[in-house]
């Protein structure tokens, strides 16, 4: 029987749950790297005992970390036992060495006035299809680095940053890569989204970058509601099987782009709201989408205290909310955007995390919901690996 | 032979438990310290100053014979107490909380 491993980063360390297809009774491990944030984790589909985890520190900075045996162990990338044998056999340290291309440059900051660019931290690991050696980092302040030696050394594609960087800004939360496709089928394509850039599409591999916000409205955010970049894109989505059908949840409205991104339509449709982070596909339903309203910009909780997750069966505009086993009084979560996930069983497992430490699995495409957890340290990201 | 103390998270990175011993030539600056560190543990590299301009990081604190050295310049020569090994350099994460 087929298995899962839900891959937990928290604000406090990672964990693991896992179980077999019924996704009943749950083991749990953790947490790894206690007492740092883990903002992202996530396995190759190339070989699912590789798992990449971006750990930081507002002390002591950003470490990355490797597992090659499914999470049991780890090791700074270049550091496993095997690699430091010998005198001097301690971990080594260029696997954290995040350094941006040629002149930094400046970005515009809070109050308007340009600021240079600052390495802060990985947000989001996003490995290649098929290589497991090659992965992708979307750090803040907001650029793209890739590995290509399983996360030894990491190397700007620089060309993101020329694409009007020195408009982009940061949000809330500041102003990172927080979302890596990779289209499938064409490894020269990948979509990043940045809050608050907007979302970009390389068809060159990385080395040129173009916007891919038409049809965006930002009235209470820009001042040219229109503009090309500056955008607070809060996560986008695709299925594998249709990989120019792009579904966003922007800072406020939900949209759709059936052309790679050249175009957006809103399909917010009869929402409660359609402020809110993540959005997934369902993996059997490439037309099933989810989304979990959030009051508002202001009011960063479900609204009426109610945690609703929304599911469209007709790729938006139609929504229905999914309640069962959510709470549905007294609920002031909010759920990030990396922190929801979809399996690829038959019935496809949905799941998300909350800021409250809740992590929630629904086997059955959402009709239902049950807790794997409840009192973990607020939820950055949730990923799942489906395991033979 | 200089101690250093370093601070919980950073042990275990650098896989060590209590001080570390370092071999430091003189003269014996804050500089030449971390120097030494980060060329025995490279893990370290970035989690005490920023990897390109080698400024120390903001929550970071350097401690030697009960004063506050981490706004002294990096070329500052340490007290013969840290270089004669009678009292250890800390190096602290700033309180916080969270």
């Amino acid at each position: 029987m087929s298995k899962v491993r839900v891959l937990v980063g928290t604000k406090k360390g990672a964990f693991i749950l896992t179980a077999d297809g019924k996704r009943k009774d749950w083991k749990v491990s953790g947490p790894h790297f206690a007492g740092w944030e883990i903002y992202h984790l996530k396995g190759s589909p190339a070989d699912p005992n590789r798992i990449y985890a971006s750990q930081s520190s507002g002390w002591f900075g950003q470490i990355i970390q490797r597992s090659d045996d499914g999470g049991k162990t780890w090791n700074t990338p270049g550091s496993s036992a095997e690699e430091l044998k010998g005198p001097g056999g301690f971990p080594k340290g260029e696997s954290n060495k995040f350094v941006y291309e040629g002149k930094v440059g400046t970005h515009k900051w809070y109050d308007g006035t340009q600021h240079p660019w600052e390495f802060k931290r990985v947000w989001h690991v996003e490995p290649s299809l098929t290589n497991p050696d090659v992965a992708y980092a979307g750090v803040e302040d907001a650029a793209i680095f890739k590995t290509a030696d399983g996360g030894k050394t990491w190397q700007e594609l620089s060309g993101l940053r020329k694409a009007k960087g020195n408009l982009w800004q940061p949000g809330a939360g500041g102003m990172a890569v927080h979302t890596i496709l990779l289209a499938p089928k064409n490894d020269k394509r990948i979509y990043v989204a940045i809050s608050a850039g907007g979302c970009f599409r390389t068809d060159d591999g990385g080395k040129t970058w173009k916007p891919i916000t038409s049809g965006l409205k930002s009235q209470f955010e820009l001042p040219d509601p229109d503009a090309e970049v500056g955008h607070c894109v809060h996560r986008i989505a695709l299925h594998p099987s249709k990989p120019d059908v792009l579904f966003m949840q922007k800072h406020w409205d939900v949209l759709r782009s059936d052309n790679a991104g050249d175009q957006w339509n809103e399909v917010s449709g009869n929402l409660p709201t359609d402020f809110g982070f993540p959005i997934d596909v369902n993996f059997n339903e490439p037309e099933t989408i989810y989304v979990v309203p959030i009051t508002s910009d202001s009011l960063h909780y479900p609204p009426e205290g109610k945690l609703r997750v929304y599911r469209s069966k007709s790729g938006g505009n139609e929504w229905e909310p999914l309640t069962k086993g959510l709470p549905q009084k007294n609920c002031y979560v909010n759920v990030l955007r990396d922190a929801m996930a979809v399996d690829s069983l038959d019935k496809c497992g949905i799941y998300f995390g909350t800021t409250g430490g809740q992590v929630y699995c629904s086997a059955n495409g959402g009709n239902s919901w049950n807790a794997i957890v409840r009192d973990l340290p607020a939820v950055y990201s949730v990923e799942v690996q489906t395991l033979p | 032979m200089i101690r250093v103390v370093l601070p919980f998270h950073l042990r275990n990175l650098a896989r060590v438990t209590g001080e570390v011993q370092l071999e430091v030539a003189e003269p014996v600056t804050i500089r030449a310290v971390v120097d030494a560190l980060e060329n025995k543990f490279p893990v370290l590299q970035g989690t005490i100053r920023d990897h390109s301009t080698l400024k120390r990081r903001p929550f970071i604190r350097f401690f030697a014979c009960k004063e506050d050295l981490s706004l002294d310049p990096p070329e500052t020569l340490l007290p013969d107490e840290i270089v004669n090994g009678a009292e250890p350099f800390l190096i602290v994460g700033a309180m916080a909380g969270g």
